[in-house]
């Protein structure tokens, strides 16, 4: 049975149809992608995913439970949890306490008023241990806002991790990158794919063959293809459109 | 730029230096006041009027949660405990309970209808309950008084097992309410310490990412509103003691915008001490300047203006500037792990 399963997934705002028949499953372990041209429904698509919209239509399953029209934050309890395309942090505060209000174990002690937040070592050392995932170890104590671009998407990713997921749903990670930086990008993903189920919507379409296992092909709020990266390059349908070409 | 955000250097101590000052003089206030030209009376409103806004700033700096209609919870405290004199019976504990009761209620009703907003939306609703409160209080003439409001409320004796002490001097009541604005405020300062104070925080910098790391924010919205409410109550209770009356006009938006104003200068959206700031500006410029014209509110809000256009962090941004200054070292934030400053 797959990790994660949505089938007939539907979404429309007012008259307007944004998702018309969205399926797609994930097994355990694997990294599926998902690719298609802008304004196709991807970032709707996760947002009903994830729960930042209640699908009109079609079913959600995660680890065998229902899970479509859930609010977010029962989802995210699940093991279900994401990056932004849009750059989505705490900006006033610390890189480490990103990472921290995302760990289970302290959102678990929000109620408790007896408890530290930076001192709390094992806080902190499981703080730094997602960090050093991503290679932000180091900056730890800076700002979040003092970041680059590159560090700043790498903290968006570990703030994802810090949930301890069961899977991870990264929404263009490569986004405004260099190429240097997405290389770096693509070492980490592949590290990370070793401990976590990955969905991951994507521009950069080298990026995404090469670590994707399965690519779903979004177009008019439809999955118009489903495949291993191979088979896809050969798909007529993705061959004819621009698609193929950047491929 | 700080914010409350930053780590704060002692975030696990449950007492601080400027605590020990802070408590220092307000424990000391009854003794110099008259020497430095003021009143007793002062030292009791302001006394009062810090614990609403240190209450107050829970909402409005740590969660960003811009209410302009927070003096009604005052008033429903004022009001809950000048009743529970005159219909229940005289007491202090009892009458304070009340007033946190009452407002606590009150607070939590409110809370159910904004705290699924933010921003000019919450702002709006907020000010339209604060009306709602306020036009009760001056319409419900049978409970209220109307626009006369409670009168004669007596300031009942302090009983702690054997020990009656009355309260009927001034310098008596300003350390009884001195007293509970220290407890009030070593619980707030733990509070904001806690996870609970980085959650709201995190609230304030991204709803929508909190959301996503799995909090239920909508309930923490609630309970903030609520919490910062039952502390408004408790100032509105030893307020009526004060007074000994309870009246319509601190519901008023005119009373409710003062708070925000108060906590703006004072530099609440950066620091745990901004509402004291705050409010001892206030009354200090409300007395000095009111002293010399009659048009001192106006200076106030030139004043104001100033502040937020040459110092929008307040007063408590201010003297960090100055503090950083004197250090000769730039004006940046420690950054460096705590754990390790410690070791």
């Amino acid at each position: 049975m797959p990790l994660f399963e949505a089938r007939n997934i539907q979404k429309r705002f007012g008259a307007r149809v944004v998702l018309e028949d969205v399926s797609l499953s994930v097994e355990q372990g694997a990294v599926h992608g998902i690719m298609g041209p802008n304004g196709a429904g991807k970032t709707t698509c996760f947002n009903v995913l994830t729960g930042h919209y209640a699908p009109d239509g079609g079913t959600i399953r995660f680890a065998g439970r229902d899970i479509a029209g859930m609010k977010p934050h029962r989802i995210a309890r699940l093991g279900v949890s994401r990056s932004f395309q849009i750059m989505n942090l705490f900006d006033d505060t610390v890189v480490i306490e990103n990472v921290m209000l995302a760990l289970p174990e302290f959102r678990a002690m929000t109620f408790s008023p007896s408890r530290n937040v930076f001192i709390d070592r094992a806080l902190t050392d499981a703080a730094l241990e997602i960090l050093a995932q991503v290679d932000l170890a180091e900056k730890a104590w800076d700002k979040a806002a003092s970041l680059s671009y590159g560090q700043r998407r790498a903290l968006e990713i570990a703030v994802a991790l810090a949930a301890r997921p069961k899977i991870v749903f990264l929404d263009e990670p490569t986004s405004g990158l260099g190429a240097e930086a997405t290389r770096a990008l693509a070492q980490l993903v592949r590290r990370l794919r070793e401990s976590y189920t990955i969905v991951m919507i994507e521009h950069d379409m080298r990026f995404l063959f090469e670590l994707a296992d399965r690519i779903s092909v979004i177009h008019w709020g439809q999955v118009i293809a489903e495949d291993t990266p191979t088979e896809l390059m050969a798909n007529k349908w993705v061959a004819r459109s621009a698609l193929g070409e950047l491929a | 730029m700080i914010s409350l955000s930053d780590i704060p250097a002692r975030g696990g101590s449950p007492f601080t230096p400027p605590m020990f000052v802070f408590l220092l003089a307000l424990a000391t206030a009854p003794f110099w006041l008259e020497a430095v030209g003021l009143y007793s009376y002062l030292g009791i409103e302001i006394t009062i009027w810090i614990l609403y806004a240190m209450g107050f700033n829970l909402l409005f700096g740590y969660a960003g949660l811009h209410s302009f209609g927070h003096g009604a919870y005052l008033g429903v405290g004022a009001y809950a405990f000048g009743l529970f004199q005159n219909h229940v019976g005289v007491s202090l504990w009892g009458g304070l309970l009340a007033a946190v009761l009452a407002a606590t209620i009150a607070g939590a009703a409110v809370a159910l209808f904004v705290a699924h907003r933010r921003g000019i939306y919450f702002a709006l609703l907020t000010i339209a309950f604060g009306q709602v409160f306020w036009f009760c209080a001056i319409k419900l003439r049978w409970l209220t008084g109307g626009e006369d409001g409670l009168l004669g409320i007596p300031r009942p004796d302090l009983v702690i097992g054997p020990l009656r002490v009355s309260l009927q001097e001034n310098t008596s009541l300003h350390w009884f309410s001195a007293a509970i604005l220290g407890l009030a405020m070593l619980g707030l300062w733990r509070l904001v310490n806690a996870p609970f104070g980085r959650v709201l925080q995190a609230i304030r910098q991204n709803e929508m990412r909190a959301r996503f790391a799995g909090y239920d924010v909508w309930r923490i919205k609630w309970l903030v509103f609520t919490l910062s409410a039952s502390v408004a109550g408790l100032a509105g209770g030893l307020f009526a003691m004060a007074q000994e009356s309870a009246y319509p006009d601190v519901m008023s938006l005119h009373q409710s915008g003062l708070i925000v104003m108060m906590i703006l200068v004072g530099g609440g959206l950066v620091s745990f001490w901004g509402p004291v700031l705050g409010v001892l500006v206030y009354f200090i410029a409300r007395d000095i300047i009111g002293g010399i014209t009659e048009t001192w509110l106006l200076w106030f809000g030139l004043m104001f203006v100033v502040m937020v256009m040459v110092r929008p962090e307040g007063a408590a941004g201010l003297a960090h500037v100055v503090r950083a200054r004197f250090a000769r070292a730039p004006v940046k934030t420690p950054v460096s792990a705590p754990a390790e400053r410690s070791a």
